[in-house]
């Protein structure tokens, strides 16, 4: 699948629960559920401070692909981080520079992604990209 | 007790509206507190009768509007029994306020060496003017400890009291504990070492009859949003002998008496500190606010909130898994608590679905987060408006959190 397609596919599933707390539900089901973080990376350099949650933030290149790993210290962030692993996770650089995020936005976690909520989720999607441009930019001067 | 809460209610609009579909609990008023119609309508009657620039022209709308701007400074000299109105300046608020002691005490009595003490549960406001300070002057910072129950160290302070102290700097009930700080004794300490003393009290002055004489505190600043009057306004009383040696810190406008490219000298007091056009319609509001308090009356408001803090603290506790930090014995207006297992972001995020505001994360008290270890706390704040039922309600939201939570 693709980063439109594992979108609309995440958009599908959140739009079968109309109801707030079971959407939170599932959020918190997913953060659970989220891949342990691996404790050598949760660094000071990995780290993405938001004002009131933390996200850390570990990436990797294998076989020409970007790969990552994150967590939070907050649950409902953590749910969201692990969506945006998902989605963005081994992929190649140009797929994370041209992608276009709706998921957020349409599965009513809009208020999440604000700047002024200052949970880090922002930084760390910029991270994701800064990491693919660098990584890019890194693979065409090999 | 016949405290008129229905009709209190009805004074604020803004508590009958709902958010994300429930009724509003609003329990941030730590953060501020929500204004009554009486100060709103105050303001617009600026606006739609009488605007005009204060202490200029010799129209008519002048002189009335002056008139009303500086009713507010006799109000406020009453209200904290200040000796003379020149002893009250107005500011944007409490961290302007600070900001200004910082610099204009800083410049007319500190050089290198001098120490300034603060504590451990300041809010930034009152940390960061005294840092950059100490950048400027080379003055030492130093802190008193806060105790595991949230209530200053007492006998540390007597150690960090000395003939180098120039000023103490605290504040009177923290933002983040609740505790209330046994302001006489510092200022007593304070000034057997010939130290002055700045309450910040800006969490305190809606909470408790403060009265600045008795207190014999040398500076008392407080914010108007925090006690239902409007936002940029705000006080800083000041000991007329400091003030009237201490040097203006902003120039123009007001301050000045005359100017020529030379030379300028400047007002006396209290005028010499409020330079520029300062915002008197939101002053006025203040005024109005002021009015509504003591028309409540500040006693009956004490009582009530004692009872609803009390109450609250009683459901919390019951709840079952929950840490409150700041359990000292003398503490009041608000409670800081984390639930076991969850963060304060979670909850706060989730009980905000619910239409209850709370405030969560550090509560611009960094240092204070350190202490305790903790990335920050759920913070329920109270005001003259809160009733028990609200209380239930963020009750059944935490339960309701708890469940999410499995």
């Amino acid at each position: 699948m693709n980063i439109k397609e594992i979108q609309d596919e995440i958009v599908e599933e959140f739009s079968m629960l109309t109801d707030w707390m079971d959407r939170y539900s599932l959020l918190i089901e997913m953060g659970n559920e989220l891949d342990n973080f691996d404790e050598t990376y949760r660094t000071e350099q990995n780290l993405i401070e938001g004002c009131q949650s933390k996200v850390w933030l570990h990436a990797w290149i294998e076989d020409g692909r970007i790969r990552f790993m994150a967590d939070s210290d907050a649950i409902i962030v953590k749910g969201i981080v692990s969506l945006l692993i998902k989605v963005m996770d081994d992929r190649s650089p140009d797929e994370i520079l041209q992608s276009e995020l709706f998921f957020v936005d349409k599965i009513g976690l809009k208020e999440h992604l604000s700047p002024t909520r200052s949970n880090g989720l922002v930084s760390m999607i910029k991270q994701m990209r800064m990491y693919a441009l660098a990584y890019k930019t890194k693979m065409e001067n090999q | 007790m016949n405290y008129p809460i229905e009709d209190i209610r009805k004074d604020f609009p803004i508590l009958s509206r709902p958010v994300n579909g429930r009724p509003l609990v609003y329990f941030d008023n730590g953060a501020t507190t929500q204004t009554p119609r009486q100060v709103v309508e105050a303001m617009s009657q600026v606006y739609y009768e009488y605007n005009s620039n204060i202490h200029r022209g010799v129209h008519t709308l002048s002189n009335i509007c002056t008139e009303a701007f500086e009713a507010v400074r006799q109000k406020i000299t009453t209200f904290i029994n200040a000796t003379e109105t020149r002893e009250v300046i107005f500011t944007r608020g409490t961290t302007e306020a600070i900001n200004l002691v910082a610099h204009s005490f800083g410049e007319t009595y500190l050089k290198a060496g001098d120490e300034i003490i603060i504590s451990g549960m300041e809010h930034h406001s009152n940390i960061v003017p005294w840092q950059m300070l100490q950048k400027r002057r080379g003055i030492q910072l130093k802190v008193i400890p806060v105790l595991d129950d949230g209530s200053l160290d007492m006998g540390a302070l007597q150690e960090l009291v000395s003939p180098r102290t120039r000023l103490v700097a605290v504040t009177h009930i923290s933002n983040v504990l609740g505790t209330i700080n046994p302001v006489e004794e510092i200022i007593a300490l304070a000034h057997q070492n010939q130290a002055a003393v700045l309450i910040d009290g800006a969490q305190a002055i809606h909470h408790t009859k403060v009265d600045v004489q008795q207190l014999d505190c040398d500076f008392y600043v407080f914010s108007g949003h925090k006690m239902y009057g409007p936002t940029g306004s705000g006080v800083l009383y000041g000991k007329e002998k400091w003030l009237s040696e201490m040097a203006p810190w902003q120039g123009g406008g007001e301050m000045i008496k005359s100017v020529t490219f030379d030379h300028f000298t400047f007002n006396e007091l209290p005028y010499k500190f409020e330079a520029g056009t300062p915002d008197y319609v939101a002053t006025i509001g203040l005024g109005a606010a002021v009015d509504y308090l003591q028309g409540v009356g500040l006693d009956a408001i004490h009582q009530y909130e004692e009872a609803l803090y009390a109450y609250a603290f009683e459901q919390l506790s019951a709840f079952g898994g929950v840490e409150f930090y700041g359990t000292a014995a003398n503490r009041g207006s608000l409670i800081s608590f984390l639930i076991k297992g969850i963060h304060p972001f979670d909850a706060g995020t989730l009980i905000d679905k619910m239409g209850i505001a709370v405030r969560t994360g550090h509560h611009c008290a960094q240092p204070l987060m350190d202490r305790f270890g903790i990335p920050g706390t759920i913070r329920a704040s109270f005001g003259l408006y809160n009733t028990r039922s609200e209380v239930d309600a963020l009750m059944d939201g935490l339960a309701k959190v708890r469940q999410l939570f499995g």
